[in-house]
């Protein structure tokens, strides 16, 4: 008895130890050397899986990250500085100092509303309405008004305004991961800097027709007249297709451009209403349509 | 009676605009020629302002694969060579002409002859309509030329005419046929020695008797013309669905017709086709209905390409009744609402179909009840049901493993669909997100 349950215990204890030889010199061929380092960047990355890097996920970015060995290039838009903060001490490198961005809608929501010209009764999907006609306002530039962009958002951060039928971005929770800009199929969204005290001058339409025919369609529409790009004192204003664009890198804010424009097309967001104005603007969504400021405020603000 | 095998749905039929005699539409004081009249790549204006043009001159030129040449409607003077907006409001190249008298091309011949006589070899037929800028006119405007060149290793054995007309409301084939049997036929023979096929076969409905008979009477006088009349159910004129009621034969999926020996060609084109070797006659005309149960009258008309939509309506019935809601520019089931009526007419305009409030609309859309209608009613044997899903979650692959690009964008799911769901809009946005994905891997 005690003789066979000598031999069950050698037997398996023979192949016990082949196996753990054999294994050990598998693990040693097969060893996946990953820096521990990935799993710690990961931990600190918001795990959106946005895509909003570029990446394919939040996992791919750590990876990206930890490869290179500091954040040149690399950007995690929803996790902004104090994300890229905690990834730079990790890394044991420089924060990389980014501009701080947020996605802005490039058309102009007065003209909408009861100034449709046609009626849209198919599939909602601005992608689909794209390919069937040029939209309810007319404007083959202009939002179609479905709402890809609400739909391609994650952080729900981006709503129709059922009154002028164009989205609107809720900068608070917008993350500038680029979802909405690629959803678009007009291109009209842009992600911009957010600016000093979220302070932004932008134009607000990406019409390339003719001053014209573009005036035809819209009211607001850009008409090229390159009177903002003559009044701009640190030229980040250029005109190119008849289209006027101001480069955000250089924009000071100084708003001259926006009371020059003839047509209302250039916007003003988050600047304070002057005292006399009797309604005060909500927080966070854009303006409908700025009213012209009085030249001594921008002065002031520009000083 | 003869018919596809699959699907189908049976619309009202609505063909009120039946014995309206195809009347000539006066030509306006200026006309708007697009360069883009055809499918594929828009042709290549020839002409600059200033330039004087006769009727029938080539003003744009087919300058790649592709690509159809587009021949002045009128006479007169170039005003400009800019973009204009189309029917749906997009903008697109066109020759804008202010018109001068009617003097047409000296090599035109305008007698009311029929010449029967046709001696080309069929590279020379070919060649003359690639010249004449003949495109299909069933509705895809596809260029003629590049139908009738049979690729290498590729036989042609049928010959098929497109007359079913199965879209409600059209009548332009129809009347074309009681009028202008005789050129047809000799189109039709002209094509037929081109492709060196034994017969052709012409497929009409069985709703359209006086059209069946017509063509019969005619047909008997040439050779190798067999009229099949075939069962009235839509998308009859489909050019797989014809294949496939004519002969038997079954495209599969991703080849085209030629693969199993078969090339369709729709009556207008026919007619087209005639004037263009007979007569020298570029496509600078169509045959248009203009119909809608409000209107006061209904009308088939010859328009020059080029002539505006609001013309056409002034002319035919002074202005639109006030209940309309909707213009549409071809069928029911698969033409495309108008934006812009004061866009010029092109090639492959069949009609102006007038709809009001009620007609017009779309009912409102519920969850699917997987009834499985749509996949009755589909005449390619999908299931709309199932892309519908996998294009709202974005599974573009599986649509396209589950070849969502063999639909031929027909309608009848839509149209058979409990829930109103706009299954083939649907389809079409998934279709172009594939061609998208495959463009990116290639």
């Amino acid at each position: 008895m005690t003789q066979q349950i000598l031999i069950a215990v050698m037997v398996l204890g023979v192949i016990g130890a082949f196996f753990a030889v054999v294994l050990y010199f598998v693990a040693q061929k097969f060893k996946v050397v990953e820096d521990p380092l990935i799993d710690e960047v990961n931990e600190v990355l918001p795990g959106a899986n946005c895509g909003g890097c570029g990446k394919a996920g939040c996992r791919a970015f750590a990876e990206a990250c930890v490869a290179q060995g500091n954040m040149e290039g690399l950007r995690c838009a929803p996790g902004g500085e104090a994300v890229a903060a905690k990834i730079a001490e990790l890394l044991g490198c420089a924060v990389e100092q980014g501009d701080p961005q947020v996605a802005v809608v490039r058309c102009n929501p007065s003209y909408c509303g009861d100034k449709r010209r046609s009626n849209y009764d198919g599939l909602t999907s601005c992608a689909f309405a794209a390919t069937v006609y040029v939209g309810e306002s007319g404007c083959a530039f202009g939002c179609l008004g479905c709402g890809d962009c609400v739909a391609a958002c994650q952080f729900d951060a981006i709503h129709m305004n059922p009154a002028t039928s164009t989205p609107e971005v809720d900068e608070d929770k917008c993350t500038a991961c680029g979802a909405c800009v690629k959803a678009c199929p007009r291109r009209i969204i842009e992600l911009r800097n957010k600016g000093r005290n979220n302070r932004r001058v932008f134009v607000c339409c990406i019409n390339k027709e003719k001053g014209a025919a573009a005036r035809k369609t819209c009211d607001n529409a850009c008409i090229g007249c390159s009177k903002c790009e003559k009044v701009c004192p640190v030229s980040a204003i250029t005109i190119a297709d008849n289209l006027s664009y101001i480069d955000h890198t250089k924009c000071i804010a100084c708003r001259k451009c926006v009371t020059e424009c003839p047509t209302k097309a250039i916007h003003d967001v988050n600047f304070p209403t002057p005292a006399k104005k009797a309604e005060p603007k909500p927080a966070a969504a854009a303006p409908a349509a700025p009213a012209p400021q009085p030249q001594a405020e921008a002065v002031e603000l520009k000083a | 009676m003869k018919t596809f095998k699959m699907g189908g749905v049976h619309p009202e039929e609505n063909k009120i605009s039946n014995d309206a005699v195809i009347e000539v539409m006066p030509v306006g004081t200026q006309m708007v020629v697009l360069m883009n009249q055809h499918l594929g790549a828009p042709a290549t204006p020839i002409v600059q302002k200033g330039d004087k043009v006769k009727v029938g001159q080539l003003i744009g030129e087919a300058q790649t694969f592709m690509c159809a040449n587009v021949h002045s409607p009128v006479s007169g003077t170039v005003v400009k060579v800019e973009p204009v907006k189309d029917a749906f409001g997009l903008m697109k190249l066109a020759v804008h002409i202010a018109v001068e008298g009617d003097e047409w091309m000296e090599t035109i011949d305008r007698t009311p002859d029929i010449k029967r006589e046709c001696t080309l070899e069929p590279a020379a037929v070919v060649a003359k309509l690639k010249e004449m800028g003949i495109v299909g006119l069933g509705g895809a405007t596809f260029p003629a030329h590049i139908k009738y060149s049979v690729p290498e290793g590729k036989k042609a054995e049928y010959l098929i005419v497109n007359a079913a007309e199965c879209e409600p409301y059209l009548t332009s084939d129809y009347r074309v046929m009681m009028e202008h049997a005789e050129e047809i036929c000799i189109g039709i023979s002209i094509l037929r020695k081109a492709l060196g096929v034994p017969n052709a076969y012409i497929g009409i409905e069985s709703n359209k008797p006086q059209a069946i008979r017509k063509m019969q009477e005619t047909a008997r006088q040439f050779e190798g013309i067999i009229v099949e009349p075939l069962k009235v159910k839509y998308p009859q004129g489909a050019e797989k669905q014809l294949i496939n009621a004519v002969t038997g034969r079954k495209v599969p999926s991703g080849k085209l017709p030629i693969d199993v020996g078969c090339v369709v060609s729709n009556v207008g084109t026919c007619f087209s086709v005639y004037e263009a070797i007979q007569k020298n006659k570029p496509l600078i005309e169509n045959i248009l209905t203009v119909t809608g149960k409000k209107l006061p009258s209904q009308h088939n008309y010859l328009v020059r390409i080029g002539t505006t939509f609001s013309e056409i309506v002034k002319h035919s019935i002074g202005e639109l009744p006030a209940t309309t809601s909707k213009v549409i520019s071809g069928g029911t089931m698969m033409g495309k609402a108008i934006v812009n009526l004061d866009a010029p007419t092109v090639k492959g305009n069949a009609s102006v179909l007038v709809m009001d409030e009620g007609e017009a609309r779309r009912a409102p859309e519920t969850a699917c009840i997987r009834c499985g209608k749509c996949m009755n009613a589909c005449p390619m044997g999908l299931e709309p049901y199932l892309f519908s899903a996998l294009v709202n979650a974005g599974r573009t692959e599986e649509a396209q493993q589950n070849n969502i690009l063999d639909c031929i964008e027909c309608g009848c799911c839509f149209f058979s669909c409990p829930a109103n769901k706009p299954l083939t809009d649907e389809i079409r946005l998934g279709k172009g997100r594939v061609r998208a994905m495959m463009a990116a891997k290639k």
